[in-house]
C-alpha cells in the first residue's frame, strides 16, 4: 500500500456516518498488551524490539481479519509520512517521533483497525469506529485480539491481569475515547460544568489529539481512567451512559440556540464559511474553528448544500502533512498558511458554496 | 497551609486513605504546575501520572521508601523502584510481582481495585481451567475414599459439566 493512496480517502473515523453522527464523530477502543518473554519497550535492546517486531508481523500476516492489515516500518519512513499517519489517527505521536529503535504499525486499507508494535507497549491494538459504535469496536477489537493471542504469548497476571508498561493500563488495558462534537454547550458556557461533572467519576476529557493536547474546533474525547477492577463491557456501559447524557445537553443546548437566536447563527455560519472561502492565509486553528461553526450550522439545517462529509474532508485536508501531501512538497509554516486557504477557496468553490 | 515544596501559601489539597492510612499533599498552585498536576486550560483533570509519581515518592509518611527499597532492582531487568518512579514506567512484566506490595498500593489509588476481572487470553484460561480439573479429581478420589457419596456424586457432575464445556469451547 502506497501512503499517498490514503489521500483522497477519509478513513473510516472521519466518515460522518454511524449512530449519533450530529455529535459524535468517531469511537475508537485500544488494548495494550505485551509478549511475555521479552522487557516492556522502554528496556528492550534494539535486537529485541527487532525480534518482536518480526513475531507481531508474522502474528498479524495470519491474523483471521476480514480486511489485510499491512504492516509498515516506522524509521524507514520520511517524517512526513508519519505526520501524515499521526493526522489520520493511526499511530500516535511518540510512535512518529518519539520513540526509537525497531517499531512500526499495521493497519488495513479501510483504516478501521492499526496495530502499533513496540510503542510505550509492545501492542497497541486500535479499532476505529464512525460514529458512537462501542460495542461494535468492542467486538471487533476483542476479535483481533483473540487472533493476535494465538500466536503470540501475552504478559498476563492471575491478580493484575494483562500486564502493561503504566501501571494506569493495567488489567483490561482498555482505553474506550468517544470524540465528540460540542459546540453548542462551548457557546452557552456549560462545557466546563459538564467536564467537572465527568472528572468526579473517573472519566478524562482531551483534546483532538490525545493527552496533552487542546481542544480547537470543538472537539473532545471522552475516555475511561480506570482499567483494573471492572470487566469491559461495565467499562464500556459506564462511558456509554456518560455520553448519552453530554448527547443529551449538547442536543437540549442546540434547541436553545435555536430559538433564542437563529438569525445570529445563521449570521455566524454564512461568515464561518465567506472566511473559509475567501481568506488568502489561514491557519489550522483558524480552519479547525470555522468548520465548527459550518458542522453546527449543518446539523442545525441552517445550510443545506454543504454536505456534513465535506467539513470532515476539508477538516482532514487542511491538517500540515494532508495539505504538504496534496501540495506535493515540503511547506514552511507560513506557505501551508496560504496553501490552506487556496485549498479551502477552491474546495469550497466546487461544492457551489462560495457566496459573492 | 503552607505548601510543602516552597513557602506559598497551599491552594492545592490531595488526600488519598489506603488501608485506614490517610495522606495528603499540600501544594501551592505553582507547584503543582510544575509537578504537572495541574494540566494546562481547559482540561479540568489531574494527571494522574504525575499524581502517582508524587504519592509514590512521598518521602516522610511512608516506612518503605527508604533508600534501601528504593535501589532493590528487578533480577530480570534491572529495573529498581526509583528508577520506577523517576520514568513512570516499569521495566518488565516481573517487575509487577517484585514491587508487588508498592504495586498494590498505586494500583488502589489509581483505580480502587488491585484485582483483574476482565477478559482472561485463552491460553491461561486452558491453563486454569487443567488446574481446576486436577484439583476435581483428586477431591472426587478423597470423597469417594472417605465414603462420602453425596459429595463425589457433586465432583462428578462439576467434572463432567466442565468437560462438556472444554469440548464445546
Amino acid at each position: 500500500m502506497n501512503l499517498d493512496s490514503l489521500l483522497p480517502n477519509l478513513g473510516e473515523w472521519l466518515r460522518g456516518t454511524g449512530p449519533e453522527s450530529d455529535v459524535v464523530v468517531s469511537t475508537r477502543i485500544r488494548l495494550a498488551r505485551n509478549l511475555a518473554d521479552y522487557p516492556f519497550t522502554g528496556r528492550a535492546s534494539p535486537a529485541q524490539k527487532a525480534d518482536i517486531v518480526v513475531r507481531v508481523k508474522d502474528a498479524i500476516a495470519n491474523a483471521q481479519w476480514p480486511h489485510k492489515l499491512e504492516y509498515h516500518d516506522v524509521p524507514a519512513m520520511p517524517a512526513l509520512d508519519r505526520q501524515f499517519l499521526v493526522e489520520r489517527q493511526l499511530i500516535s505521536r511518540e510512535l512518529a517521533a518519539v520513540l526509537e529503535g525497531p517499531r512500526g504499525v499495521a493497519f488495513d486499507a479501510e483504516e478501521s483497525a492499526s496495530i502499533m508494535v513496540n510503542e510505550e507497549d509492545h501492542l497497541r491494538l486500535q479499532v476505529l469506529r464512525s460514529g458512537f459504535a462501542l460495542d461494535d469496536a468492542w467486538t471487533d477489537i476483542d476479535k483481533l485480539d483473540d487472533t493476535l493471542e494465538a500466536r503470540l504469548p501475552i504478559a498476563f497476571h492471575t491478580q493484575f491481569g494483562y500486564l502493561t508498561a503504566c501501571p494506569t493500563n493495567v488489567g483490561t488495558g482498555l482505553r474506550a475515547s468517544v470524540m465528540l462534537h460540542l459546540p453548542a454547550l462551548g457557546l452557552t458556557k456549560q462545557i466546563d460544568k459538564v467536564f467537572r461533572a465527568l472528572q468526579k467519576i473517573n472519566l478524562a476529557v482531551r483534546g483532538l489529539h490525545g493527552e496533552g493536547s487542546r481542544a480547537f474546533g470543538d472537539l473532545y474525547q471522552i475516555s475511561n481512567q480506570v482499567t483494573l477492577g471492572k470487566t469491559e463491557q461495565k467499562i464500556l456501559n459506564e462511558i456509554k451512559e456518560v455520553i448519552f447524557t453530554i448527547l443529551q445537553y449538547e442536543r437540549q443546548a442546540r434547541t436553545v440556540l435555536l430559538k433564542e437566536r437563529q438569525q445570529a447563527e445563521q449570521d455566524r455560519v454564512a461568515r464561518a464559511l465567506g472566511t473559509l472561502g475567501s481568506a488568502t492565509m489561514i491557519t489550522a486553528e483558524e480552519t479547525m474553528e470555522l468548520l465548527s461553526v459550518v458542522r453546527l450550522g449543518i446539523h442545525l439545517r441552517l445550510i443545506d448544500d454543504v454536505p456534513a462529509t465535506a467539513v470532515n474532508q476539508l477538516f482532514i485536508q487542511t491538517q500540515a502533512a494532508h495539505l504538504q501531501k496534496i501540495v506535493g512538497h515540503t511547506l514552511d509554516g507560513e506557505e501551508r498558511n496560504a496553501a490552506r486557504a487556496k485549498y479551502l477557496k477552491t474546495r469550497l468553490r466546487e461544492l457551489g458554496t462560495h457566496r459573492q | 497551609m503552607k505548601c510543602m515544596f516552597c513557602d506559598k501559601p497551599a491552594t492545592v489539597h490531595l488526600t488519598d486513605i489506603v488501608n485506614k492510612q490517610k495522606r495528603e499533599a499540600h501544594l501551592c498552585e505553582s507547584c503543582a504546575r510544575e509537578k504537572n498536576l495541574l494540566p494546562d486550560e481547559p482540561g479540568p483533570v489531574i494527571d494522574l501520572s504525575a499524581y502517582l509519581q508524587l504519592m509514590a515518592g512521598s518521602p516522610e509518611q511512608n516506612p518503605k521508601k527508604s533508600a534501601a527499597w528504593n535501589d532493590a532492582a528487578c533480577p530480570a531487568c534491572g529495573m529498581s523502584y526509583g528508577g520506577f518512579k523517576a520514568e513512570g514506567r516499569f521495566g518488565c512484566a516481573k517487575d509487577y510481582d517484585v514491587f508487588s506490595v508498592a504495586v498494590e498500593q498505586l494500583l488502589e489509588r489509581a483505580h480502587r481495585a488491585t484485582a483483574h476481572v476482565g477478559k482472561v487470553p485463552a491460553a491461561i484460561r486452558r491453563e486454569i481451567a487443567a488446574t481446576r480439573f486436577a484439583e476435581l479429581r483428586t477431591e472426587l478420589t478423597a470423597a469417594v475414599e472417605a465414603e462420602d457419596y453425596e459429595q463425589a456424586a457433586r465432583l462428578r457432575d462439576l467434572i463432567r459439566t466442565m468437560e462438556a464445556e472444554g469440548r464445546s469451547g
